[in-house]
């Protein structure tokens, strides 16, 4: 099939980026998304344009890596699919197929369509874990978990970091990703002791970080690879709202120790 | 070249408890003036990392995604093997040891196979402990499957998606460490070059992936836990960025290189459709448990499977193995589906590839069931074929997977040169010449949560160490090369992309140098590499600078050092002349197929020195001393 790619093109994170179009031809509609921006990348070379610029890495839709906004929706149009495991047969010879970074305040773009997401790991480190040194702790079957809460920690546990969901949102909103984190271990018997000061350093860091709030749209579900709930979202506010009000000196720097 | 195992003596169930009282340790307080380098940020790197800076140690960490959390552990699916015996169906430490021996082919070193046995339990504790949401029961409590080349359940899982959730486990215990500051992160970060004083292993030279830059850092220690090199082949199951370059770079620093041959072909993966193919996929062996593998009886039998009565398919792992079935060990079952291809009874799109059939199973169970445990992947089987698999069966073929061999280490997971350690799939040490299912997750966390904490500190103990900065002669040299590189890259300004050339050498080591071997094939191959790469070095084409985000000029230094490294695998293949495990060679076989070893002549494990590009390497052994087990002939039947 044939198509037409209109690609964000952005030399580095200071130059101005913008829209160019680049023809692809003869690809094959059992291809990836990225197997065709591979081909694509081939012709450019030939011709002498050096290649775009993408983040990819497993191409098995685990790793996170892989990203894009394509025709105004992250990772495309199939629900549920990263953009690695997006196939052309999903599209039709002769479209037009637009092709844009992840765009957040929060992930600036290094290259092309390569943003950083830095952010989200200085997320995680605010409180996403559990103290818990490496030696001997006890046995694994000492601590039981009910099957259902298991099952529930185990459909937040398996976000990939991937961003769609800051960037199908309008307020460029990282809440489902923080929540699938605090749901997870809020859930668990092994998140509960640090459970308050978890909550309340993650959101302080998303705010630091310059994200912005959810205003329940629903876009990040929508747009979420891992389909993972907004359910997810709510547990978090009400986690949220526990851990305030049994916050004995509500005052700045949760985080830390 | 030194290639003293330093195996402690006593007793094998005894060693490891006896080494860790006869290690020395370092005080507290004394642990932050001891900086640990530690490259790659998978489950060896993490769990090393984490573990490592929560003792106290000043440890940074590099890895060269845009986050520790992307490394390709998180992509294994079907689970971790421990010695736990939850299920009372008969397994114990000596058990996992003596599978993995036998699943080795009698190509491992005993000692820490047994090692490894002995933590894999410590690791179900310690990932439970940090929230790893682990499959469970209806009473709560942890559930198992069973894996390929084992008769007991001792497959721990989370879906099929475990090593993700074992890899978050081990990113969030280095996030509590980066927060706590005994770690310092550095992503988007090539290590390019090791940096050697006075013998000893001080440092690393990075070049970062966003401005080019490139920086040095120095050390006490350096840990490579880099993984494996089957991107060599081109199509592997590795993810893109997988690449032998940090202990390719070691190797030509004087680490010795074990058992490069070693190579496993994953019985099942989604087959080849295209020239585009960028890589192939893995269909987790759990689905073993309940998929059946089959080819028409008929040669060239081109009807739909539905179509196909029982009477005339060939179940033939069934058949061939009785006992094991669908779950006999990845290299057995690989070549077997190898041969049912090559008789011409394949399926598919040229003929290379077998059913892997679940309407038995769905009709024992319910698709429910069946969706509940392995739903991801027949979602993902879905998503990249376009077929339904609850209504047809998968097609699957084999496809290069994972690598045996690596850098060689010591009992204590040190490589030839002193302070440089190896961890993970980069070194060579546990799983001979094939690994068994759900073992390489197990031997990533033993290695970083329960071994490397204990044998660095020793090292540490036992050395003095001059004071040496990034600043120091030995790095600004290292720097150089490294920089000159880029440059040459830059220069050649030919007619070919990388890719095009990666592919080629792909090519090659998938025809001579992948399921079957043969002496021929392998002679051809060490003609052809030495070609390709000169091409290479004449006719590359990378666009763009040096000084900024350049994907092309990456791929240029990994495929450059796979042009070397490829050689040296065929070397190896050419050198042992039998068959074990992963390495079959096709003069060496049994009257009914299976791998000839020859434990008179080959039972040792192979260590190359590097003598310079384009100049044969020089093999050194060390000979494999089996006290506890008797070298047998592996049978599944």
């Amino acid at each position: 099939m044939d198509i037409t790619l209109h690609v964000w093109r952005q030399k580095n994170a200071k130059s101005q980026g913008k829209m160019e179009v680049i023809e692809g031809k003869n690809i094959s509609e059992d291809s990836s998304f990225l197997e065709m921006l591979d081909t694509v990348n081939e012709t450019l070379q030939e011709s002498g344009v050096e290649p775009i610029a993408f983040d990819h890495d497993c191409r098995e839709g685990i790793c996170g890596m892989c990203s894009l906004v394509i025709n105004g929706e992250p990772h495309g149009p199939e629900y549920g699919t990263t953009t690695c495991q997006l196939h052309m047969r999903s599209f039709k010879n002769g479209q037009h197929i637009f092709i844009e970074p992840w765009r957040a305040k929060a992930f600036p773009i290094l290259r092309d369509l390569i943003v950083d997401r830095g952010a989200f790991d200085r997320i995680q480190q605010a409180g996403g874990f559990v103290s818990v040194n490496v030696g001997s702790p006890q046995d694994a079957n000492c601590i039981p978990v009910p099957k259902q809460d298991a099952d529930k920690a185990f459909d937040a546990a398996v976000c990939i970091g991937c961003g769609a969901c800051v960037a199908a949102c309008k307020n460029a909103s990282p809440m489902l990703f923080v929540a699938a984190k605090v749901s997870q271990l809020s859930l668990l018997p092994q998140g509960k002791p640090e459970r308050e000061k978890r909550v309340l350093a993650m959101v302080d860091q998303m705010k630091a970080e310059g994200f912005g709030n959810c205003t329940n749209q629903y876009e990040c579900e929508a747009a979420c690879p891992k389909e993972i709930s907004v359910e997810h979202i709510a547990r978090m506010n009400r986690e949220y709202f526990r851990a305030a009000a049994l916050e004995e000196s509500p005052k700045e720097g949760h985080g830390g120790e | 070249m030194n290639l003293d195992a330093k195996i402690p003596s006593g007793p094998l169930e005894e060693k490891w408890e006896k080494h860790k009282f006869d290690m020395k340790l370092i005080n507290p307080a004394n642990r932050r003036k001891y900086d640990v380098i530690v490259v790659g940020s998978g489950l060896a790197g993490a769990s090393a990392a984490a573990t490592l800076g929560g003792l106290g140690y000043n440890v940074s960490c590099f890895c060269f995604q845009d986050s520790p959390r992307r490394a390709h552990s998180i992509a294994a699916q079907g689970g971790i093997n421990a010695a736990k015996n939850y299920q009372g169906d008969g397994d114990s430490v000596h058990r996992l040891f003596y599978d993995t021996i036998k699943g080795g082919d009698f190509r491992a070193r005993e000692a820490n196979v047994h090692r490894l046995a002995e933590v894999s339990r410590n690791i179900i504790d310690q990932c439970v402990a940090q929230g790893v949401p682990f499959a469970r029961d209806y009473g709560g409590l942890l559930d198992n499957r069973s894996f390929g080349g084992a008769q007991v359940s001792r497959t721990f899982y989370a879906r099929g998606q475990t090593g993700q959730q074992l890899l978050l486990g081990a990113y969030s215990a280095l996030n509590r460490e980066i927060s706590r500051g005994t770690v310092k992160m550095y992503s988007r970060k090539e290590m390019l070059e090791v940096v050697l004083v006075d013998g000893k292993a001080r440092g690393i030279v990075v070049r970062d992936l966003v401005t080019g830059e490139i920086a040095s850092h120095a050390g006490h220690a350096v840990i490579l836990a880099t993984g494996g090199y089957g991107n060599v082949f081109y199509l592997s199951t590795n993810a893109k960025g997988c690449n032998v370059t940090a202990t390719w770079r070691a190797h030509k620093k004087g680490a010795g290189f074990a058992n490069p041959c070693y190579t496993q072909v994953h019985p099942t993966c989604i087959p080849v459709s295209g020239d585009y193919q960028s890589k192939l996929t893995l269909m987790s062996e759990s689905l073993r448990n309940d998929g059946r593998v089959w080819v028409p009886k008929k040669l060239g039998d081109t009807r739909p499977p539905d179509q196909i009565s029982e009477e005339e398919r060939d179940y033939y792992l069934e058949r061939k193995y009785p006992s094991f079935g669908n779950l006999a060990p990845r290299d057995i079952a690989s070549r077997s589906a190898k041969e049912a291809c090559d008789a011409g009874r394949g399926v598919g799109p040229g003929g290379l590839g077998v059913y892997l059939d679940f309407a038995d199973a769905i009709k024992r169970v319910g698709e429910d069931a069946i969706k509940k445990k392995y739903g991801n992947l027949f979602h993902m089987y879905k998503k990249i074929t376009a077929e339904n698999p609850y209504k047809s069966p998968m097609r699957i073929y084999p496809a290069v997977h994972y690598t045996m061999g690596g850098l060689w280490v010591d009992y204590n997971l040190m490589s030839n040169i002193p302070g440089l350690f190896v961890l993970g799939e980069a070194n060579f040490s546990d799983h001979g010449a094939n690994r068994l299912g759900a073992s390489a997750l197990m031997q990533g966390l033993a290695d970083g949560y329960f071994v490397i904490p204990y044998t660095l500190p020793n090292y540490f103990a036992n050395e003095k160490f001059e004071k040496v900065t990034n600043s120091d002669q030995a790095f600004k040299e290292a720097e150089g090369v490294v920089s000159e590189g880029s440059k040459k890259f830059l220069s050649i300004k030919g007619s070919r992309s990388v890719n095009s050339f990666h592919k080629e050498l792909g090519k090659i080591m998938w025809d001579k140098c992948g399921m079957a071997r043969t002496k021929a094939g392998l002679e051809e191959a060490l003609v052809k590499i030495p070609k390709l790469r000169d091409e290479f070095w004449q006719n590359l084409k990378v666009l763009g600078g040096n000084e900024s985000l350049n994907q092309s000029l990456e791929r240029a230094g990994r495929v450059a050092d796979f042009l070397e490294f490829g050689e040296l695998m065929c070397q190896d293949a050419l050198h042992r002349e039998e068959s074990c495990g992963g390495h079959f060679r096709t003069e060496h076989q049994t009257e009914d197929g299976e791998a000839k070893r020859d434990d008179g002549n080959f039972c040792y494990v192979g260590v190359w020195e590097n003598k310079g590009v384009g100049k044969k390497a020089e093999l050194h052994k060390e000979t494999l001393q089996f006290e506890n087990v008797k070298l047998a002939t592996r049978s599944y039947k």
